[in-house]
């Protein structure tokens, strides 16, 4: 097994951003809140302990996901004895204390931040893409404000960054709050955006100011997610959907991934957890679009591509002997792919060769199906619903036109696809149930749990270890338990006992697999591959932490509760389904049998696989 | 061509500094202020060869190099002249230099002449209130500065 | 070099026999004779620098067992307050007091490194101090073993680029780490987790330049310098209408009208005491005295006349704010910048009074809501400029 204890030590947050009070060993601590008496662990925050007695401070800067700063100000509270207001996320509590939460000094401070922010804060709520779900207008209404007391800025200050097909950025409704920054640097490891300059002239800001086309972002759009306000959107293409949709030469299809169905709920006012698949299917046909298809479909065909692949892999590795690189590393995730082409350009040989589903099945809409329903596929517009950013970029590289069109059009994230649905005046949680289209509208639960970290693991696994005995998985009801949770990085062993004649080499193989989600996760696993010290087989990598279900088209809030509650639904849908195994997926023996051949043949390696780029990490002058 | 050389120098002087400072973090201000002592400017390139060293990201050297106002990213004037903006300076004299300055290299404070021999720049207090006006030429403080003495400074 | 006089810092001074004495002592003893003689810190705040040091020295919680390795003394020379100069006097003319100090605070808290984090600005000092460090490590007097029972104290020098705001402390460590210079979150408190999360002693160069004189002398003589609750004396640096700007070592206790006197300054409506962060007072309390009890200050002392506009120093100390801000935490960032264009549009006539009282309840909601000393201080001159000079911000 790798190094376990490498993965312990996750990178230190720029030391200020760090809260270090040692509580080991130290007495509980009884506090007052309002006069109201409690007992806290020791070195519990005020903001933690108040929510103990029913308040919730009003925050900005704080975020679940991060780290503690302490710079916006707004979780002020007064501490007795101390001459200064207190910042309630970023105070521990190491004695007895009192604090007052709502004085008429805190009140006055806290409106004054609000004052000062909203005096800096270009633009109207009403034409913002964060209206009614930005914290900056949820905390200036709570506290009432209703007029600006120290004015209002009507010229723009900085220019609005269009450059990158994934997130947008708009430093006038920046608060400067840190989350994007500690998101980037912190969580994702992936170091794009940081604080610049000093005083006011202080700003968030990518290396030499450069647009984010041109710097190393990976596009997982964990900014977005995390951004209080609008200063961080998707780049959003549904005008030229909505086109699409208007212009009767064109057939405009749709394919949903399984993270959106999983979350959409969510913006129409539901706890989540709650899927809407079929409602969904409802809605988008209601929008206008012609058909409406499964990318479970095309994971579904991933799988069968990558597992054919990885046991390709080891037999050459195993009986050839030839020099393959092990571990082989899924490449479903864009920001993953962009990430490792940036930061292990020279481990790019470990990625799989497989297109992502989005890209599988564009690929396909655009030869089989075109073909097969007899459609000019130069009309044929079509469009991904991802929980993504990067999906945005993914459909606009180069290489993705190998039906000799764009394979995917557009990509439309969960918060882009719920804008539409409002906009024609639905609601989504009221519809009916319809069904996919066919023969692409048919996926497996296999394919369903590509949504969740772990997900693409338990599916190749369910095939692959099918494949090879020719029985199933020997885990209860199919479910691939070690595979699953939330811990950053999971290992896993499976032994393979029995094979059938063809993997006879097989026999009392232990498959070694690890799993990662986050950037800084895939890091730390990269740099045993790195090395050479990583002995697995196979690798799932997700850039986002909870995959796809926590990606930067999903709606907004995030926090590890919501994305636990995420994954919950689309296990709990596999787990309803017939068919639970990508192999048995009958709409995948059929396009083979119709189309494809078979996994890794001629025509699969033209239209579902792909090359890599070795970008590297400089940008230079 | 002579861009090359003056880049491997730069890569072998970052090297150099580095190995005298340490690959941590904390050696980070010591080699920027080498870095700039010498050649005037942090450059895009700079940044990424010393975050390459440090482990860091070059966005974080960036960040780093533009709050402290001795660094700068931007290309600048070989010379840097400094004024010191407080008040002090302000009673004894500062407008006439400003002035003075202005009007000799054609430029406001803030710009860089256009041959890039000459920054004009305002700095907080420099520590000489009790011999003002002051001034930076480059890291060179000089005090009591009037604007009959401006030629030989700017001489020197 | 100027003749200097003064009680204490420039009293003649045998050179290291306070380090000497020190070592006589045993660090128990000092501590109690630094706690006893009332020391505090001369940077502006005033605090107890025993119980600094006492704070850093009970530190011995799991991560810090190892004594002398991981703590460390750190010697703020980074004076970036306007209108102060008088740690670049000390660093010049009494540098063997100062690195004498050093030793002795390390030697008491334990800690076997010295850092002196100098200001950008005194980069041109860097050759004479290196030169000193060097010859005293030459000499024996940095180094191993220097108490004779195993004390070891080498002293380090790193350099500020240009930012105020690393002049509080823990920015000033944040800058050593080699990040932005961004105060952090408090607690931890230096004392506990400072320079590489290790017990650190942030002391300003005026501080650890009056130790080797107590030590010397002891508390009591100290004690009789000053007043109750201010022992000792304090370096002014005074600059403005005076006729003789410079640096003057006053007994704390000093009234405002005897520092006009020394520095030869008539016919004066304003001294700023402080710094742009300090107070303004106008002629009618120029009977007020400097000391911890009154009118606090880190020796800034700017000294205007009848023909100076309060206008005018207003808007330079706020731009000084505008720019010196880290600018992390919204009331400093974005309150300066507003603070300073309702001047500008009171000058203009663009707004009315009302508007100046919402500015001056601004400023009181920055002293209690900004992360750090920086802004929080911004309202020290809004408010006492503005109290006494109102008539002025208007027009003239």
């Amino acid at each position: 097994m790798g190094n376990l204890s490498n993965f312990e030590s996750s990178r230190i947050p720029s030391s200020h951003l760090q809260q270090q009070i040692d509580a080991t060993g130290k007495a509980d601590v009884e506090i007052a809140i309002n006069g109201k008496k409690l007992t806290v662990p020791y070195g519990t925050s005020i903001l933690n302990a108040t929510r103990l007695v029913g308040v919730k401070i009003p925050t900005l800067c704080s975020h679940d996901d991060l780290c503690v700063v302490g710079v916006c100000r707004l979780c002020l509270v007064e501490v007795e004895g101390q001459k200064t207001l207190q910042a309630a996320c970023a105070y521990p509590i190491t004695a007895s204390i009192n604090i007052r939460t709502h004085t008429t000094k805190v009140r006055k401070a806290r409106r004054h931040v609000l004052d000062l922010m909203l005096r800096n804060h270009y633009g109207e709520c009403y034409a913002c893409r964060r209206n009614h779900k930005c914290q900056l207008q949820d905390r200036a209404k709570e506290h009432g404000v209703d007029f600006f007391r120290f004015g209002h800025i009507k010229e723009k200050r900085f220019e609005e960054d269009l450059s990158s097909y994934a997130v947008v950025r708009d430093p006038d409704k920046c608060v400067l709050c840190y989350r994007c920054v500690r998101t980037c640097i912190d969580m994702q490891e992936v170091g794009v955006l940081e604080f610049i300059n000093r005083g006011f002239e202080t700003q968030v800001s990518t290396f030499m100011n450069k647009p984010l086309a041109e710097v190393i972002c990976v596009n997982c759009g964990q900014c977005i997610n995390r951004c209080p306000t609008g200063a961080l959107r998707a780049n959003d293409p549904s005008d030229k959907v909505w086109r699409a949709i208007e212009d009767p030469e064109k057939h405009v299809i749709m394919q949903t991934a399984p993270a959106p169905r999983a979350c959409i709920g969510e913006e129409f006012g539901l706890e989540a957890g709650h899927s809407l698949t079929r409602e969904l299917n409802t809605a988008i046909r209601m929008i206008g679009f012609d058909q409406v298809f499964d990318t479970n479909f095309a994971a579904d065909l991933t799988i069968m591509e990558e597992s054919a692949e990885l046991l390709t892999r080891l037999k050459d590795a195993l009986v050839e002997g030839k020099d393959i690189p092990l571990p082989m590393i899924t490449s479903c995730s864009p920001g993953w792919v962009k990430f490792c082409e940036h930061f292990y350009p020279d481990q790019l040989d470990h990625l799989s060769t497989c297109k992502s589903p989005q890209q599988m099945f564009g690929a396909l809409l655009k030869t089989y199906y075109a073909e097969k329903s007899g459609i000019n596929p130069a009309n044929i517009v079509t469009v991904a619903l991802m929980p993504c950013s990067a999906k945005k970029f993914e459909c606009n590289r180069p290489e993705m036109q190998d039906s000799g069109h764009k394979d995917v059009d557009y990509g439309l994230t969960t918060r882009e696809m719920a804008q539409m649905i409002k906009e024609c005046g639905i609601h989504l949680p009221d519809l009916d149930r319809e069904d996919f289209d066919h023969p692409l509208g048919l996926g497996s639960g296999a394919g369903l749990i590509f949504g969740a970290t772990g997900g693409v693991m338990e599916a190749a696994i369910r095939t692959a270890y099918e494949i090879v005995t020719g029985r199933e998985v020997p885990f209860e009801g199919l479910n691939v338990t070690p595979v699953r949770g939330m811990e950053g990085i999971r290992e896993a062993s499976i032994l393979i006992e029995n094979p059938v004649e063809e993997w006879k080499f097989l026999a009392g193989v232990e498959l070694k697999v690890a799993i990662a989600h986050g950037t800084a996760n895939a890091k730390k696993i990269m740099e045993l591959v790195k090395a050479g010290k990583a002995d697995y087989h196979f690798i799932e990598i997700m850039a986002c932490p909870g995959g796809c279900l926590g990606g930067g088209g999903a709606p907004i809030p995030t926090n590890d509760e919501i994305r636990r509650k995420r994954a919950e639904a689309l296990y709990k849908e596999d787990a309803s389904l017939e068919v639970r195994k990508s192999h048995e997926n009958a709409e995948i023996d059929q396009i083979y049998e119709e189309f494809l051949g078979e996994p890794l043949g001629e025509r699969s390696h033209r239209l579902l696989h792909t090359h890599y780029t070795p970008r590297g990490k400089r940008i230079g002058d | 061509m002579r861009d090359q050389r003056t880049r491997e120098m730069l890569d072998q002087d970052i090297r150099r500094w580095v190995d005298k400072y340490s690959r941590e973090r904390s050696a980070l201000i010591a080699i920027l202020h080498n870095v700039h002592r010498k050649y005037s400017q942090v450059s895009a390139h700079a940044m990424e060869e010393i975050a390459d060293y440090l482990g860091i990201h070059p966005v974080e050297v960036y960040g780093v190099a533009t709050f402290y106002s001795f660094y700068n990213a931007e290309p600048k004037g070989k010379k840097i002249i400094r004024l010191c903006r407080t008040i002090s300076c302000d009673m004894q004299g500062k407008r006439d230099l400003v002035y003075a300055l202005e009007h000799r290299f054609g430029i406001r404070f803030g710009e860089t002449t256009r041959d890039g021999k000459w920054t004009l720049e305002y700095t907080s207090c420099m520590g000489w209130c009790d011999q003002g006006p002051a001034l930076f030429v480059n890291s060179k403080p000089y005090t009591s500065v009037t604007t009959e003495r401006l030629d030989a400074i700017l001489a020197e | 070099m100027t003749e200097r006089k003064g009680p204490i810092l420039f009293r003649p001074y045998t050179a290291f026999s306070g380090m000497r004495k020190a070592f006589e002592m045993g660090n128990a003893k000092v501590l109690a004779t630094v706690k006893d003689a009332g020391l505090r810190g001369r940077g502006g705040a005033g605090f107890p620098t025993a119980m600094k040091w006492k704070f850093a020295l009970d530190d011995i919680s799991k991560d810090h067992q190892d004594y002398s390795k991981d703590r460390f003394i750190i010697c703020n020379a980074d004076e970036g307050e306007p209108g102060t100069f008088k740690d670049r006097v000390l660093l010049e003319e009494q540098l063997g007091l100062l690195l004498e100090g050093m030793l002795i605070a390390g030697y008491t808290i334990r800690a076997s490194t010295g850092i002196i984090f100098l200001r950008g600005e005194y980069n041109y000092m860097w050759d004479q101090i290196k030169g000193t460090i060097l010859r005293w490590r030459a000499e024996g007097m940095l180094g191993e073993n220097l108490d004779g029972k195993g004390f070891d104290f080498d002293i380090h020098i790193r350099m500020g680029a240009g930012a105020y705001v690393c002049g509080e402390e823990t920015a000033l460590i944040e800058s050593m780490e080699g990040y932005r210079g961004e105060p952090r979150n408090r607690p931890p408190f230096p004392v506990n987790a400072g320079f590489n999360k290790r017990p650190t002693v942030v002391n300003n160069v005026e501080t650890l330049c009056q130790l080797p004189h107590i030590l010397n002398e002891g508390a009591d003589w100290f004690k009789k310098i000053g007043t109750e609750e201010s022992t000792g004396s304090k370096l002014l640096s005074i600059s403005g209408d005076c006729s003789k700007p410079g640096v003057y070592e006053v007994p704390f206790g000093v009234t405002i009208q005897a520092v006009l006197e020394l520095a030869g300054a008539v016919g004066i409506k304003a001294v700023q005491v402080g710094g742009a962060s300090g107070i303004c007072l106008s002629a009618h309390e120029f009977d007020r005295t400097i000391c911890f009890e009154d009118v606090p200050t880190g020796g800034s002392i700017i000294i205007f006349n009848t023909t100076r506009n309060m206008r005018e120093v207003l808007v330079n100390f706020l731009g000084f704010f505008m720019e010196e801000s880290c600018g992390q935490c919204t009331p400093c960032r974005y309150g300066t910048e507003c603070l300073l264009d309702g001047i500008l549009q009171l000058s203009r006539g663009e707004c009315s009074d009302e508007y100046l009282s919402e500015l001056l309840d601004l400023s009181d909601s920055m002293a209690i809501a900004s992360k750090c000393g920086l802004g929080q201080s911004v309202a020290n001159p809004f408010r006492s400029i503005i109290e006494r000079f109102r008539g002025e911000i208007y027009h003239g």
